[in-house]
């Protein structure tokens, strides 16, 4: 069984984005960028399941610039098999990305697809949904358990008030919630091994996937800031201060 | 222009979501319209019916928009959709499943959890964790919509807009339901609640959680929220979570005990209108957005805010 896990290269989740300020978009100029953490438990999860003998290979697919080959290096240590870079400089909307995803699946013809259910960049939460239906292929999203067996996939969702379970043939899309399991550290002899894995690079342009943006940034703000109030000194001046507030 | 919301409901009743969400679509169009998909639903379609500005609402029925399955709300959808301009679903677990496959059928873009409609084609949406407001501009024909339900009044009652049924779409891929645990609560949804008591790592363990974190909020009537951590550490459901990747809230009191304050937990929360932050660390980043701190170990300050609260007649 062959899986495919698409990764995305975003702003590191520890450091805070900063508006720049002609607010033309945010300042990713000599910021810190990783892979983005929900992909990152899509690659684990995949990773795993070679592991248990259920996946015979893992292949990791991003959508960026020449530097997202760092990104897939990243995954490449974690323990898949092999990359491809397709490579554009625009940035892309969700369902652009879904087509090219598309595309992809249809070189590669994976038995599942396993992604992340949102990028912290965007915040969209939308890819996954929109590959799911372009292919017409069933939707396991916001998944906090997977089992797989046969050409079956068993999966527990987070949903809101708590937990749903569905089984989904495969192919299928899976996206990964926090909860799915937490991502080894790649170990140094592992790093220098992901080196030696094979990395394709295509053109995004060569696929021949209308890739025109369907929203204009008009501008990017930065939001209201909150200001620190004020220390209180014991629970009772707590309470006399949010019954000042109005709030009790 | 006439818009479609999908309504967020339990069959029997529905989410506050809806409300909000309706008011959102107002500000596109007077032609707005509510859809309810699901089973034996007639009570939560008769609810819409009242919201005040409400043309009319659609109920369409099946087991499987029963389940919730996003295939078939999807195809429930897809076909009405000759019929308006732009559909609006609230952001929550169930309309993040659905509405991008909507965007996706119709081969137009989302717009991801919409803060404010700016005029019909143009809308302002957080990005970064709420680190950053966008104000994007859609070129498409169909606008696909999610709305970020706390930042919209819910409309209010007084309509009574007529009821019509329609087919509900069938399920073409290979999905089925097999069951779902929900979290019963008698308290107040955390989505929509006035009050909410959250806690943090701090807790140590589910017990210390059930002890310290629910009487409060119980003695205050709010609903119960968690950092990730917690739920991660298993102190607290998943259904819990207040961030970037769980719930957004933006209650009048939001009280943090033993959270640090990391820009995924404040994302879910610093729209609030009062926070109190109760932790035993001054330097603690969730000091720098409270509105009363107070620094404290928890396992004082919370009996004594209990007895505070008892003692102003809460
Ligand atoms: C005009 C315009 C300006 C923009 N400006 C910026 C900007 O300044 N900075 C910026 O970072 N972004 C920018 N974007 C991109 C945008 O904010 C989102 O990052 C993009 O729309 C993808 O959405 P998402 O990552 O939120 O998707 P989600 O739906 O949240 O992603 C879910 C999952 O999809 C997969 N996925 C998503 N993207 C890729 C990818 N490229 N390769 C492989 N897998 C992927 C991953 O598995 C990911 O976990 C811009 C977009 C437009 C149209
Ligand atoms: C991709 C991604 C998504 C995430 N999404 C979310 C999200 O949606 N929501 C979320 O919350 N987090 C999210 N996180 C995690 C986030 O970064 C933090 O790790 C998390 O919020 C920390 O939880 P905490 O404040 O409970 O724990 P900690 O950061 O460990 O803080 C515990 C606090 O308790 C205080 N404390 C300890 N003992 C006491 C005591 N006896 N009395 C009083 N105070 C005490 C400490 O001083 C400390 O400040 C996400 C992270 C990533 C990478």
């Amino acid at each position: 069984m062959k899986v495919l896990v698409p990764v995305k290269r975003v702003i590191d989740s520890n450091v805070k984005a900063r508006v720049k300020s002609d607010q033309s978009g945010v300042d990713l100029a000599n910021v810190k960028m990783s892979i983005n953490p929900f992909c990152e438990i899509a690659v684990e999860e995949a990773v795993r399941l070679k592991e248990k003998g259920v996946a015979s290979e893992v292949v990791v697919v991003s959508i960026g610039p020449a530097q997202a080959q760092e990104t897939l290096r990243q995954a490449l240590a974690m323990g898949a098999d092999r990359a491809v870079l397709i490579q554009t400089d625009q940035d892309l909307e969700p369902l652009e990305v879904a087509k090219v995803l598309k595309a992809a699946i249809a070189e590669e013809n994976p038995n599942v697809v396993i992604m992340g259910k949102q990028a912290i960049d965007g915040d969209n939460n939308a890819t996954g949904q929109m590959l799911a239906a372009l292919l017409d292929w069933p939707q396991a999203t916001f998944a906090s358990a997977v089992e797989i067996s046969g050409d079956v996939a068993k999966v527990t969702r987070e949903v809101d008030g708590g937990l749903q379970t569905i089984e989904v043939g495969l192919p299928a899309i899976i996206t990964a919630d926090l909860r799915l399991n937490e991502p080894r550290y790649a170990s140094l002899p592992n790093i220098m091994k992901a080196k030696k894995k094979p990395l394709d690079v295509k053109e995004a342009a060569s696929l021949g996937v209308d890739l025109k943006p369907h929203l204009k940034v008009l501008k990017v703000a930065e939001p209201a800031k909150r200001s620190a109030g004020i220390k209180v000194e014991t629970a009772g001046d707590l309470v006399a201060n949010l019954k000042t507030a109005g709030v009790l | 222009m006439a818009v479609l919301v999908i309504a967020d409901h339990d069959n029997a009743s529905l989410k506050d979501s809806t409300n909000k969400t309706v008011t959102a679509a107002l500000a596109l169009s007077g032609d707005v319209d509510v859809l309810v998909a699901g089973k034996d639903a007639k009570p939560a379609a008769e609810a819409a019916a009242k919201i005040a500005g409400v043309r009319k609402v659609l109920l369409a029925e099946s087991d499987e928009l029963g389940q919730g399955l996003a295939e078939a709300v999807e195809a429930t959808v897809v076909p009405l959709m000759s019929g308006y301009d732009a559909v609006l679903t609230p952001a929550t677990s169930q309309g993040k499943n659905v509405s991008p496959r909507i965007a996706a059928k119709l081969d137009v873009a989302q717009i991801s959890e919409i803060v404010e409609v700016v005029s019909p084609d143009t809308f302002v949406r957080p990005i970064y964790a709420g680190n950053a407001l966008e104000t994007v501009q859609s070129s498409d024909a169909k606008k696909v919509i999610t709305v970020r339900a706390t930042a919209f009044k819910a409309a209010g009652e007084g309509g009574s807009a007529a009821i019509e049924n329609v087919a509900a779409g069938a399920v073409s891929t290979k999905v089925k339901f097999v069951d779902q645990q929900l979290v019963k609560s008698a308290r107040p949804e955390l989505a929509g609640a006035k009050i909410v008591v959250s806690g943090g790592r701090a807790m140590g363990s589910a017990e210390e959680f059930q002890k310290v974190i629910e009487p409060l909020a119980d003695k205050l009537g709010a609903a119960v929220g968690a950092s990730r951590a917690a739920v991660d550490a298993g102190y607290a459901p998943n259904d819990y979570q207040v961030g970037q990747t769980g719930k957004v809230v933006a209650p009048e009191l939001y009280i943090a005990v033993g959270i640090s304050g990391a820009i995924q937990h404040l994302a879910g929360m610093k729209d609030s209108k009062v926070i109190v932050a109760i932790n035993k660390d001054a330097d603690a980043p969730i000091f720098q957005v409270a509105d009363f701190g107070l620094v404290a170990d928890y396992k004082n300050a919370v009996p004594e805010l209990m007895d505070a609260l008892a003692a102003a007649g809460k």
